[in-house]
């Protein structure tokens, strides 16, 4: 008797044993609240008569979405509802991305001017976007066009071409057509062609010792594709302006006021976190290295170019890939201000039909999943970037 | 003899007065026209604040008077001050929200002092906790009992922080530590809790715990609307804090840990003794920044209709007899106390991270 008692205390003791003990300890908790958690969803369901499951995705949506990019009318299907959101959501973060970064990097160099108005300016700009929630700065830019600006009828010109007024902004436009669509295609194969034909040239330099000049093959592989599909598709380039008649504007491409808000509330906020960021890069490469960069006979933009950007940017992608990731994940916000982006459809969808449980599956699987490839895809860029050490 | 020529150099000249102040400001042409849109920038504001706040400001003579006049709007305050800040809370009972107000800043202020750092801490905010639900929601000791509909305004945005930190801080930690085990099942369910709550937007667990989690109750029991956000909330803060802490996790030296072991400390004792305070003390600063982001967010929860600090301003801005009298007002009022609070915290965390700083680099 004591020798059971004896052993199955050493095995208690066992570390190999506990470590099993506790993740079946721990992976049986799990599953077991899960069961438990899902025999009350069906019970509550049956109760409630909802059918579970994605077939109200081919029903018609009935419901018409106020901007869109592709073409959706009230006929189509829930799941092309959710796919215009989705593209709408894409579509703000993108922009957001490239304006937050430019003026980002402005806002940043700004800060560490010599000129100490300058300086006070980027200073002020960065902490009143930093300290006020977004959610407030989406309302205030709503308000704020919606309310101060005049009617169309009186829209102010600002810059030639570009109207603002209380129903957003209109601006010079293509007649956007798949032609288009094709010289753009074309131009980023052109910039991925453009990079690999850099990197051989360079490869080849360093295998050889013969000094070539490099731009010109690298301009021509960038712009031979566009030179081909201009040439193929014959896109139309007439410029669309926008022109004021006697009650609305006619021409040009209209930003609606919910989708200026989002995009500059989006794109102040995310360029505050992101000057913050470029400011500390700069500031983590040491003078020592631009002496020294000095001292082996390159000029103030080559030790730009290759001693201290390559080493700023080790500090600056790993913070500016969450700064990307929250703007991505801030533009939900857009159901405040009613911009129909994946969650204002998914929430609308959901009381349609009652589909609670499968409207909040589909977009936080969505965001999760475009989330995963924006780390994934700056992880590979900071992998490239970070220090390579022996 | 020739004596050795020794060169002597005259010392550059010292700039004069003007040069040395003004400099910086004028020194090329380009930085001369950089000083002086700034400078129109700051008139312009300057000029634009001065008309819009003291020159035209209305005085009298309610939202009609507002709405004619393009100024700033006292009346407004005059009337709906205590509305913006305790929102539907009932009237008379405003003094029970305001003192777990101060109860809870001054809680904060005792915080903030690193001198009084220490397990004590833990018993204080529980008392604070404890004091204010009393006298929030009252129900004994002859306090009128209040519905958490009614909870509203700006102690509403505080309970949600500080509730939502204190509960999401173990958690943190355990995750943290969880995520950081070398035994892989409890590591998986770490990650994975971690990174799919970190890879969707707040909104999404919002509307997760108001619309999904009723149906995962079992039949019979509801459970509040505010408490499902300060679920939320909790889930979403434990998230971020174990990702700050195992920051904190990775930079102890193994040898912390097998110097613990050789001491013949088990696992608890060596994490709660030896490992978790050096690696709690060194992430205090972005805890203090996450704790901003958490306050702002709390906003969040007017999107499943509670009524936080901001969802109050906008309804009394909405009210019918305001509505369109007081738009800019409303705003940066609401701004303006989000600032005081945020950059306050924000100053103390780069106090901190001075203070903290021991190494010599």
């Amino acid at each position: 008797m004591r020798h059971v008692a004896g052993r199955a205390t050493r095995l208690f003791y066992d570390l190999r044993f506990r470590a099993i003990f506790y993740q079946v300890l721990a992976v049986g908790a799990v599953i077991l609240v899960g069961l438990y958690l899902f025999s009350n969803v069906s019970r509550k369901l049956a109760e409630q008569n909802i059918v579970t499951g994605f077939d109200f995705l081919w029903r018609e949506a009935g419901f018409v979405i106020s901007q869109t990019l592709i073409d959706y009318k009230p006929t189509d299907s829930y799941a092309w509802a959710l796919v215009t959101g989705i593209i709408n959501t894409i579509w703000v973060s993108i922009l957001g991305v490239i304006f937050s970064t430019l003026i980002g990097l402005v806002v940043g160099v700004a800060r560490l001017s010599k000129n100490p108005l300058l300086a006070f300016l980027a200073f002020l700009f960065v902490e009143a976007l930093r300290n006020v929630p977004l959610l407030l700065y989406l309302f205030f830019w709503y308000a704020l066009i919606v309310t101060t600006l005049p009617p169309v009828r009186e829209a102010w010109e600002i810059v030639p071409s570009v109207f603002i007024s209380n129903s957003g902004f209109t601006i010079p436009s293509l007649n956007w057509s798949p032609a288009h669509s094709v010289v753009l295609g074309a131009l980023i194969l052109g910039g991925f062609l453009a990079i690999f034909v850099r990197r051989k040239l360079i490869a080849q330099r360093v295998e050889t010792g013969v000094e070539r000049v490099l731009w010109p093959w690298t301009a021509l592989a960038l712009l031979v594709p566009v030179a081909l599909a201009i040439l193929i598709a014959q896109p139309d380039f007439a410029i669309n302006f926008p022109e004021k008649g006697r009650f609305r504007l006619t021409g040009g491409a209209h930003l609606k006021p919910e989708f200026t808000a989002l995009l500059i509330g989006l794109t102040l906020s995310a360029a505050a976190s992101n000057a913050e960021t470029i400011r500390s890069g700069i500031l983590s490469v040491r003078k020592g290295q631009w002496e020294a960069s000095r001292s082996l006979g390159l000029d103030d933009r080559q030790a730009l170019r290759l001693v201290v950007l390559p080493q700023a940017l080790r500090v600056i992608i790993p913070p500016m890939t969450s700064a990307y990731l929250s703007l991505f994940k801030n533009s939900s916000l857009a159901i405040a201000i009613g911009y129909p982006d994946l969650v204002m459809v998914a929430n609308t969808t959901m009381n349609q039909t009652g589909q609670a449980i499968e409207g909040i599956a589909i977009f936080m699987l969505v965001y999760l999943g475009l989330s995963i490839t924006i780390s994934l895809i700056m992880n590979w860029y900071n992998g490239r970037v970070a220090l390579k050490e022996r | 003899m020739q004596e050795a020529s020794i060169i002597r150099i005259a010392p550059p000249p010292q700039p004069g007065y003007f040069k040395r102040t003004l400099g910086a400001l004028f020194a090329t042409p380009l930085n001369a026209i950089v000083t002086l849109i700034c400078l129109w920038l700051f008139w312009l504001v300057l000029k634009g604040s001065y008309g819009w706040l003291i020159a035209r400001m209305v005085t009298e003579g309610g939202s009609t008077a507002c709405r004619a006049g393009n100024g700033f709007c006292l009346p407004f305050f005059q009337a709906k001050l205590r509305f913006l800040i305790f929102g539907v809370y009932p009237y008379e009972e405003h003094w029970r929200a305001g003192s777990a107000m101060l109860l809870f800043l001054a809680g904060l202020g005792i915080s903030m002092i690193p001198r009084f750092w220490g397990r004590w801490l833990l018993v204080l905010w529980t008392g604070i906790v404890v004091a204010s639900f009393v006298l929030i929601s009252g129900g004994i000791f002859g306090l009128k009992p209040i519905e958490t509909s009614q909870w509203s305004g700006l102690p509403l945005s505080l309970i949600l922080t500080t509730v939502g930190l204190a509960l999401g801080f173990p958690l943190g930690v355990i995750l943290a530590l969880a995520r950081a085990s070398n035994l892989p099942a409890i590591r998986v369910l770490a990650i994975v809790f971690i990174e799919v709550v970190r890879g969707v937007p707040l909104i999404s667990i919002l509307f997760m715990a108001s619309v999904m989690l009723p149906l995962f109750m079992p039949t019979g029991l509801t459970v509040d609307k505010l408490l499902r956000a300060q679920i939320a909330i909790i889930i979403f803060a434990a998230a971020y804090i174990a990702e700050a802490v195992r920051g904190g996790l990775q930079a102890i030296p193994r040898g912390q840990h097998e110097a613990a072991g050789a001491l013949g400390l088990h696992y608890w004792q060596a994490m709660r003794q030896i490992i978790l305070p050096q690696a709690i003390k060194i992430v205090i600063p972005p805890l203090v920044n996450i704790s901003i982001g958490f306050f702002q967010d709390t906003t969040l929860v007017t999107i499943i209709g509670l009524l936080d600090f901001l969802s109050t301003i906008r309804a009394a801005m909405t009210d019918p007899e305001w509505i369109g009298a007081a738009v800019l007002e409303g705003y940066l009022f609401a701004a303006f106390v989000y600032l005081v609070f945020s950059y306050s915290m924000g100053a103390y965390s780069r106090y901190l991270e001075r203070r903290l700083r021991t190494g010599h680099d």
